[in-house]
């Protein structure tokens, strides 16, 4: 589904990545673990289009996606969530979802403006599928609420109802348990699951343990940049130099 | 002959202005190296200098000595004033917010003069006489050496503060990173404060030396602060070297613009310089290229 | 009721009373400044769409507008163009220029874009006063023509009134239309977060120029309806100052908020007839204004409105309940 070939990145006089290879199954859960500093945040950027890799390739499917700019990636099925929640403060919670289906719509300023009868249908299927992703993720009751009065743990959550909305192929989650208490870690744990039924690859970038021990199928490790290690949870947890690289966390 | 006199001639009024918008454009940057945000009421206190200096020497008769201090010092008040009521209370404010507050307090500041001083435009006495002095074929002004002398002054004085002196290169420390900057015990409020104060006396005195060849009245400061802008720009937003340079360049191409292509569009050469570099090379003309780390 | 059902009642509510208010006011002279609020309304709400929705700061939105008044009145002075075409050429020709530079000027972002808007809005003026075979210059551009439908002359104050308002109310609907629609959640999708907005497949780029190019469109119409009512157009209308005064008109209104654009338009207007003095005090009126309500009620007069009508309701609804 993913895959990275080779991927460098220097920034300056400093290597953040290096050398860096990995695929993604369609349809699995990866994880993507390491300690502070090991690049994965910078990793998903580049995926993502938000940098550009100093060296190698990304493939999204067959599709050579190295230097798409990220919003490019939205059509071709590849989205992502932030570690600091980029939600749309200023719009409803239903709003915020609606705009997740900007690549499924296509009315454009005339249309909009004129309120054509196809804009005023297509509007009306927006509204319905921004709601049914706001009943998957558990949000329907906040749905006239504004972003910003959000608690934390829904504002996360509305971040995956909008990054679903795309209908994704794959979806890179950063850090979606940060900041979450152990209840909605567990409630996050079963959207995830409940995301990979509907047959969309997840992988997520993530330090809760217990959490990417717990849903994971398979797990990749960075440190400094370099991959350290991959394979499935259990065979990731006897790894020794993984062990030694964080030093008894975990 | 009369050609290279001709050229000569638009060399010096270049230079001359060129060095004002230097000076200009250091007032820039260094609010922008303190505190990330542009001033952009930078050209009023400009405006200021020249007019309350007028004020001093022509309503109230004082010395131009003291009046030239006098201006600086209500411009550097009227500086800190801004800081402390427009500024200080906003550093949490979202961008756009910050952009028309300080757009705001440059259209009061502006509103106040023309209230005061009305409309009309001033000229200011020229510091020792127009007797000009003629050198290499060049008519130069008294004014001119005032401007190219006081200039060079400050711009050493600026480098001298900034590179040689503790609380220049706390400032400086500021500007790199102003969390560390507070843990090592600089106090980073005051810097902000100092930087304002820096900026308007500069802008202030600018405006005073200029004033003399130029009108001046309420409304300069729109154009002298974008023009100052632009010299920043070309520079990378230092206050070094590198705006003297943007400034010098600019004055240059003003003043042959106006003189071989057209006078009455003088103003418009700056500001499509302006745009062009903006468009271009935001990042100026002499900066080394920056990798960021996010 | 629905939102959308409110929205629609509150719209023709609105435009009954605009219709109705000359009835009122017959061959009085407030018919003319309710004509200027006309225009100025216009003004704002093109603004808006750009500062209020997708959140880009223009200071040289005057520009524009002379834009409109300008080519409107030299091709129809010097041409013996029909209004109505020039109207559509002017429009055409704004958002053209707003297409190409759009493009360069809105990779800029805060102080930056405020600066090169203001810079281009100064070109402009420079432009306006200095060619002056075509425009007049400082002198101005004079006997243009009124526009007309048939044998209906647009040449006193009641016919202006409509024709100004008529336009005035379709742009409103229009921006009202678009701000609930895909297009005006992409823009303040990219107001709040712009990297979420390009990460959800908005192309900001390209989005933030056509909103530009429609910006300044409505701009050069209103210019463009102005010049043929006045039938005189000078290069003061079109300066820095008057593009302070359209930004301090969106700013009181309320940032995002149609009929705010309109409030604030009513307010600036009305404000030199009010007070006398105002001629004096109305650069620093707009300075203090823009940094009192940025501060302090930052959703504009119409967030204010808002509030005090919630505040009442409540009080409303407390002395149901205990009836």
């Amino acid at each position: 589904m993913l895959r990275l070939d080779g991927i460098n990145k220097l920034f300056g006089g400093l290597t953040a990545l290096e050398d860096v290879s990995l695929s993604v199954t369609k349809r699995s859960i990866t994880g993507i673990i390491g300690p502070n500093g090991a690049g994965k945040t910078t990793l998903f950027n580049i995926v993502t289009g938000l940098y550009t890799q100093t060296s190698g390739q990304v493939y999204l499917g067959e599709k050579n996606i190295s230097f798409f700019a990220p919003e490019s990636l939205a059509s071709l099925g590849l989205v992502r969530t932030f570690q600091n929640v980029e939600l749309f403060g200023q719009m409803t919670v239903l709003e915020n979802v609606m705009v997740g289906l900007h690549t499924r719509s296509k009315s454009g300023i005339f249309s909009c403006a004129f309120k054509i009868p196809s804009q005023i249908r297509e509007e009306k299927y927006i509204k319905e599928k921004g709601l049914k992703w706001l009943k998957f993720t558990g949000l329907t009751d906040c749905a006239d609420l504004n972003a910003c009065n959000l608690p934390f743990g829904k504002g996360r959550l509305l971040e995956i109802s909008r990054a679903l909305a795309v209908e994704p192929q794959i979806i890179l989650m950063d850090e979606p348990a940060a900041g979450l208490n152990s209840r909605e870690t567990v409630e996050l744990a079963g959207l995830i699951r409940r995301i990979k039924e509907l047959g969309i690859t997840v992988v997520l970038v993530e330090h809760d343990m217990e959490l990417v021990m717990d849903i994971c199928e398979s797990i990749i490790v960075l440190n400094l940049g370099k991959k350290l290690a991959c394979g499935t949870p259990r065979e990731i947890q006897e790894n020794a130099a993984v062990i030694s690289a964080y030093l008894g966390e975990g | 002959m009369d050609n290279s006199r001709q050229l000569l001639q638009y060399i010096l009024s270049g230079l001359s202005n060129g060095a004002i918008y230097a000076l200009i454009g250091f007032g820039f940057a260094i609010i922008y190296n303190a505190t990330g945000i542009i001033n952009f009421a930078q050209g009023e206190f400009v405006m200021l200098g020249g007019m309350l200096t007028i004020f001093f020497l022509v309503f109230l008769h004082l010395p131009l000595g003291l009046a030239i201090v006098l201006a600086i010092t209500i411009a550097t008040l009227v500086g800190i004033a801004f800081e402390r009521l427009a500024i200080r209370p906003l550093k949490n404010a979202k961008p756009l917010s910050l952009i028309i507050i300080t757009i705001g307090a440059s259209i009061f500041i502006r509103g106040a003069a023309m209230l005061i001083w009305g409309k009309d435009t001033h000229a200011l006495p020229a510091f020792s006489g127009n007797d000009p002095l003629y050198i290499a074929g060049a008519t130069i002004l008294p004014q001119h050496l005032w401007i190219f002398g006081i200039s060079i002054l400050i711009i050493i004085l600026n480098r001298v503060f900034f590179n040689y002196t503790i609380i220049g290169k706390a400032m400086r420390a500021c500007a790199y990173n102003s969390y560390a900057a507070s843990l090592v015990g600089i106090d980073v409020k005051t810097m902000v404060l100092l930087s304002f104060v820096i900026s308007s006396a500069i802008g202030s005195m600018a405006g005073i030396i200029i004033a003399p060849l130029t009108m001046t009245s309420y409304d300069v400061g729109i154009m002298l602060g974008l023009k100052g802008f632009c010299a920043v720009i070309i520079g990378g937003m230092s206050s070094g070297l590198g705006t003297v340079l943007g400034g010098l360049l600019l004055g240059l191409l003003e003043s042959l613009g106006a003189g071989y292509i057209s006078a009455s569009y003088k103003d418009a050469i700056a500001f499509i310089v302006l745009l062009l570099i903006l468009f271009f090379r935001p990042e100026g003309l002499f900066k080394k290229k920056e990798t960021e780390r996010v | 009721m629905t939102k959308e059902r409110r929205q629609i009642l509150i719209f023709l509510f609105f435009a009954a009373a605009v219709l109705v208010t000359p009835l009122f006011l017959k061959g009085s002279y407030f018919l003319n400044v309710l004509i200027f609020i006309g225009i100025n309304t216009m003004l704002a709400v093109a603004l808006n769409l750009l500062l209020g929705y997708a959140g880009q700061i223009s200071l040289g939105h005057a520009a524009f507008f002379g834009l409109g008044a300008y080519i409107s009145g030299i091709l129809t002075t010097r041409f013996p163009i029909d209004p109505w075409l020039a109207m559509m050429l002017a429009g055409f020709c704004a958002a053209g220029l707003a297409f190409v530079i759009g493009f360069p000027i809105l990779k800029l972002k805060g102080h930056y874009l405020a600066m090169a808007t203001l810079g281009f809005g100064i070109i402009m003026y420079i432009i306006f006063n200095e060619t002056v075979g075509w425009t007049g210059g400082p002198s101005g551009l004079s006997s243009i023509p009124n526009l007309h439908i048939g044998s209906l002359v647009f040449d006193n104050d009641w016919n202006n009134y409509y024709l100004i308002w008529i336009f005035t109310l379709g742009v409103m609907l229009l921006s009202i239309n678009l701000s609930q629609s895909r297009i005006g959640r992409a823009l303040r999708a990219i107001h709040d977060s712009e990297v979420a907005a390009r990460v959800m497949g908005v192309n900001v780029r390209v989005l933030k120029v056509q909103i530009f190019a429609v910006s300044a469109l409505l701009s050069a119409i209103a210019g463009s309806l102005y010049a043929h009512t006045m039938t005189f157009i000078s290069p003061v209308a079109f300066g820095f100052n008057f593009s302070v005064e359209i930004l301090t008109m969106v700013i009181i209104g309320g940032l995002g908020s149609i009929y705010g654009s309109f409030l604030g338009a009513a307010i600036l207007t009305m404000l030199p007839e009010l007070l006398r003095v105002f001629q004096d005090f109305d650069i620093i009126i707009y300075g203090l204004m823009l940094i009192l309500i940025t501060m302090y009620m930052p959703g504009g007069l119409i967030s204010g409105i808002e509030m005090l009508a919630k505040f009442v309701m409540s009080k409303i609804r407390g002395k149901q309940s205990n009836a």
